[in-house]
């Protein structure tokens, strides 16, 4: 007996760390070859880590290209889309959660609609409309599009942390004398700010690595972001690899970050009936 | 305080009727207990009152004024939830202090208002506590604590008990009979417990399936139950029932039971010769004895000792007769007794329409 | 009072006309900005983009732009590399989704049970997901280039490759190389619902089912299982729609070839649109994609309404 449990527990250990070498491999390598000088990256590239390390391809990344304004662009699209999702997820998935309408059944099918199809069907429609506005070619377009493509998924996603949230609150809430909306204000919005937390680095995250549109409907380098920043080390004849990979630890650092607190809050928030008592 | 003016209430959630028209006028400062099965619309009249329901017919009038399109903050009543429905994000002041605060309350006003409601019910040590921390009973109280605060024209409390244990229950039962006695402040209370029921309520309305049974004091509804629901429904253990048919053509009422057997009323009953008829006897009016006048012959099949007193469930004319006795070891199991029906505790019931006549 | 009852009818609402209008509108006034913003950013670029399946539309032809009826179709009909796309994308969807599934629900179950160092783990777990995908497509194409990456030279050391090539340039097998960089990237959004999914569980279920003598299998089978399958159901759902619809590991990777063997119908719309212009065939193409999607998506959930229904 417990010699068996001796062995599940170290057969469970070892299954964990095999999915954490596997998960984290990939990236050391961007890591190891961010770090490689060029002049061992073919000779040296099977080693796990170079003889010789060099900071050459950060400094030059960050010193001598774009970078650092595809850096700003990327954080401003990234952190308002993030922002402005959350809060409209917020207020629509309120009402898919709370309410029960004529229109839901709609909307909720609508939403799904949304998930279906190539976006890249879209590209040619929306260039046609945003061009006339003057929003191709500026951050605010590249945001305005993102939040519409992130709203319904994030929207379902705050809809089920509402769902896990007792109404009898914000009924208690309206008998002690608030509207129904300062009950979500005061009572139901400080409960979910955990999966608000989730929803914003869910966005951000997806908002950060989007390419599709930020290549086609940017056409400067003035409002570029950082993914098309990086595809440019590729389009060239020889693929910088040491640079690109500096570039690329760089633009992991804020998504991982984001991601790594926030992961908890994203299981938590789903687990039905977590805010309770 | 006010009283509430409860005319003609009908409910429906689309197709599905739910309330059939609810008339009631509870007086201020009156204590009033919704009973009956679940599923009877007893949350739904409640929250109607609230305002937390649309009233989908009838009028419903808080201190002589109809509330009907109020929202739930202007109607001015408290509500005691069977979850409590405490704020997670607040300490036990903050839970108190809401409904104060969003009025825009003089500070000064809300400390002296909350360390009272927090004396009386013995929570001045958990104030800065958040609910989280608190035991199943503090909890409940500090639900009490919110409702009071404020001084509404009525509280209103469903099932606020159901969630503790069998001892606290009896402890916070006599705490808010105390409560109400000390503001007296017109309540409404929901409650599946029949002890709670009887010994809360000024007056306790009775109902089944979206319709009011009766409304009466405790002690009405147990000694002259309007009709064969609120019979059956009220007393543990549950009353006797019999069918069997009226006679009187002789002038001596009485009602056939079957196999010879007949049980004589105490005086004629307001319906025809030959009626089917239900005979009620509360298992604590059976009288259990080895030789009875008037007493039909009964083999006891099952005793029930209840610490308090004994349960002897027996058959006699091919029935099951239940009777409750204080006394201890009266009769064994196998047992030949008299069982009898002393005629002033007999219930006669129309068996076809289940009204009471006699 | 049966009778009363019967007869009265249910009277009319008789809140002020404004009130009503009010209470009823609130849920759409809460979901007004997503939903505005939907329609004009999604719906109408929608509903543009099919009319453009009917039409003659190339970008940087003047004399484009006209009604030229079901003709895409009919060239899509008979298009070999489409027949050749929709293949690969039922063979790249189905084992991208069966194997982040597997190893994603293997992942929930063993950070379900406690141990010290768990939220670390996790996090690292989840990571990959906060990877831009374009970045983990030229990552793994990175690792799977035998001059700077290792893996070809392990494959080779285990006897799995006669020489240590580039698994992305073999004809035959190019298509894992994409399929393995979307399991690394998608194993964490079925690992993080599923494992949600699995705390939501009571624990005195298991608890019940140890003490009737279920082993932990069978416990497995009767208790998680039935509990996982609407979460299952439903995330399988959107995944597979998304992972059909996903480009971009395909294109960074190796952009269709060789030889149209990796091309999946999202890449195929992205060539057809990008590299052509030509974008009234890519939207036909789309069309088919997405009418496919549908029809599989109304299978899923008339799935998960039976399995909530026998529950
Ligand atoms: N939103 C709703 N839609 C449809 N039917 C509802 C809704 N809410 C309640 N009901 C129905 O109304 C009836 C009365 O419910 P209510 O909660 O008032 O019962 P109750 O008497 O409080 O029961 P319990 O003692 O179990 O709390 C039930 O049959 C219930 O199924
Ligand atoms: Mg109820």
């Amino acid at each position: 007996m417990t010699r068996k449990r001796i062995v599940a527990t170290v057969a469970h250990r070892v299954a964990i760390l095999a999915y954490v070498l596997f998960a984290l491999f990939p990236l050391f390598w961007v890591l190891k070859i961010s770090v490689t000088p060029n002049d061992l990256l073919y000779s040296e590239g099977v080693r796990l880590w170079p003889s010789r390390t060099v900071f050459d391809h950060f400094d030059f990344v960050i010193r001598h290209s774009d970078f650092p304004l595809f850096f700003r662009n990327s954080m401003i699209v990234s952190l308002s889309t993030a922002v402005i999702v959350t809060i409209l997820s917020s207020l629509g998935g309120y009402a898919m959660s709370r309410f029960s309408f004529r229109g839901k059944f709609w909307i909720v099918g609508l939403m799904l609609l949304t998930q279906m199809f190539p976006l890249v069907m879209l590209i040619a429609p929306i260039f046609k409309i945003l061009s006339p506005l003057g929003l191709t070619n500026s951050l605010s377009g590249l945001i305005l599009v993102y939040v519409a493509f992130n709203v319904p998924f994030a929207t379902f996603l705050m809809q089920s942390f509402f769902d896990g949230i007792p109404k009898d609150l914000e009924e208690a809430a309206m008998i002690d004398g608030a509207t129904r909306f300062t009950a979500f204000r005061q009572i139901i919005l400080p409960l979910t700010l955990p999966g608000m937390a989730a929803t914003l680095g869910f966005v951000f995250t997806a908002a950060w690595s989007e390419l599709l549109f930020a290549l086609m409907l940017i056409s400067g380098v003035d409002a570029s972001t950082f993914p098309v920043g990086l595809l440019s080390f590729v389009s060239k004849f020889s693929v910088d690899f040491g640079q690109m990979m500096a570039a690329g630890v760089l633009a992991l650092i804020p998504a991982c970050l984001f991601f790594f607190f926030i992961q908890r809050y994203l299981v938590q928030g789903l687990t039905a009936g977590a805010v309770k008592g | 305080m006010a009283s509430i003016d409860i005319t003609d209430v009908r409910k429906a959630y689309g197709a599905v009727k739910i309330l059939h028209g609810v008339d009631l006028t509870i007086q201020d400062g009156e204590f009033v207990v919704l009973v009956g099965p679940s599923g009877c619309g007893k949350s739904t009249l409640l929250r109607m009152i609230a305002g937390l329901e649309d009233i989908s017919a009838g009028e419903i009038k808080i201190g002589g004024k109809r509330v009907n399109e109020l929202d739930p903050k202007d109607r001015d009543i408290a509500m005691v939830f069977q979850s409590y429905a405490l704020y997670p994000h607040m300490t036990v002041a903050g839970n108190m202090s809401y409904s104060l605060r969003l009025r825009k309350t003089a500070k000064e006003k809300i400390a002296a208002a909350i360390s009272g409601a927090a004396e009386k019910l013995s929570l001045t040590p958990l104030m800065e506590r958040r609910p989280k921390a608190l035991s199943g009973g503090q909890r409940q109280r500090v639900a009490m604590g919110r409702a009071i605060v404020r001084k509404p024209k009525a509280f209103l409390f469903d099932e606020p008990l159901s969630n503790l244990d069998a001892r606290l229950r009896e402890h916070m039962r006599g705490e808010i009979k105390k409560l109400h006695q000390d503001l007296g402040a017109t309540s409404i209370y929901v409650t599946h417990d029949q002890i709670e029921a009887m010994t809360l309520a000024d007056r306790i309305v009775a109902m089944n399936a979206g319709v009011v049974q009766q409304v009466g004091s405790p002690l009405d509804l147990y000694d002259r139950p309007a009709n064969l629901f609120v019979a059956g429904f009220m007393g543990s253990p549950a009353m006797n029932m019999f069918e069997g048919t009226y006679r009187a053509t002789d002038g001596a009422p009485r009602i056939e039971l079957g196999q010879g057997i007949s049980v004589p009323l105490a005086g004629p009953a307001p319906t025809a010769e030959g009626t089917k008829v239900t005979l009620g006897i509360r298992p604590e009016h059976v009288l259990v004895g080895r030789e009875l006048p008037g007493g039909f012959e009964a083999r006891i099949d099952l005793v029930e000792p209840t610490g308090f007193g004994t349960i002897l469930h027996a058959s006699a004319f091919g029935s099951d007769v239940k009777a409750f006795s204080l006394e201890r070891g009266l009769a064994e199991r196998g047992d030949t007794v008299h069982v009898a029906f002393p005629v002033e505790r007999i219930h006669v019931f129309d068996t076809a329409t289940g009204a009471r006549i006699g | 009072m049966t009778e009363a009852v019967n007869a009265a009818p249910y009277g009319r609402d008789r809140r002020p006309f404004l009130r009503r209008l009010a209470s009823a509108s609130e849920p759409y006034l809460y979901s007004a900005p997503a939903l505005i913003l939907i329609v004009t950013v999604m719906l109408v670029p929608l509903v543009i983009g099919i009319s453009y399946a009917f039409r003659d539309m190339t970008l940087l032809d003047p004399f484009s732009g006209g009604f030229i009826g079901l003709d895409h179709f009919r060239a899509l009909a008979k298009d070999k590399t489409f027949w050749q796309a929709l293949k690969n994308t039922v063979y790249w969807t189905g084992y991208s989704v069966a194997l982040q599934f597997c190893f994603g629900l293997i992942l929930a179950l063993l950070l379900d049970k406690p141990f010290r160092g768990r939220g670390l783990a996790q996090a690292l777990c989840f990571l990959p997901w906060a990877v831009p995908s374009f970045l983990s497509g030229l990552n793994w194409a990175m690792l799977f280039n035998p001059i700077v990456g290792p893996i070809p030279h392990w494959l080779y050391g285990l006897g799995l490759m006669s020489a240590p090539d580039n698994l992305l340039s073999s004809p035959d097998h190019a298509m894992w190389g994409p399929i393995i960089a979307n399991v690394w990237w998608g194993i964490p959004f079925f690992a993080i619902t599923l494992l949600a999914a699995l705390q939501s569980i009571p624990r005195d279920l298991y608890e019940a089912a140890a003490i009737d003598g279920a082993t932990p299998f069978q416990r497995f089978r009767s208790i998680t299982l039935p509990f996982l399958a609407p979460t299952i159901a439903i995330t399988v759902m959107l995944r597979t729609v998304w992972i059909a619809n996903f480009a971009d590991l395909i294109v960074v990777m190796t952009n269709g070839g060789p030889a149209d063997r990796t091309q999946i119908v999202a890449s195929y719309i992205f060539t057809q649109a990008f590299r052509r212009l030509d974008f009234g065939y890519a939207s036909a193409i789309a069309m088919v994609l997405l009418a496919l999607l549908l029809v599989y998506s109304m299978l899923i959930v008339l799935l998960r309404q039976t399995l909530l229904r026998e529950r």
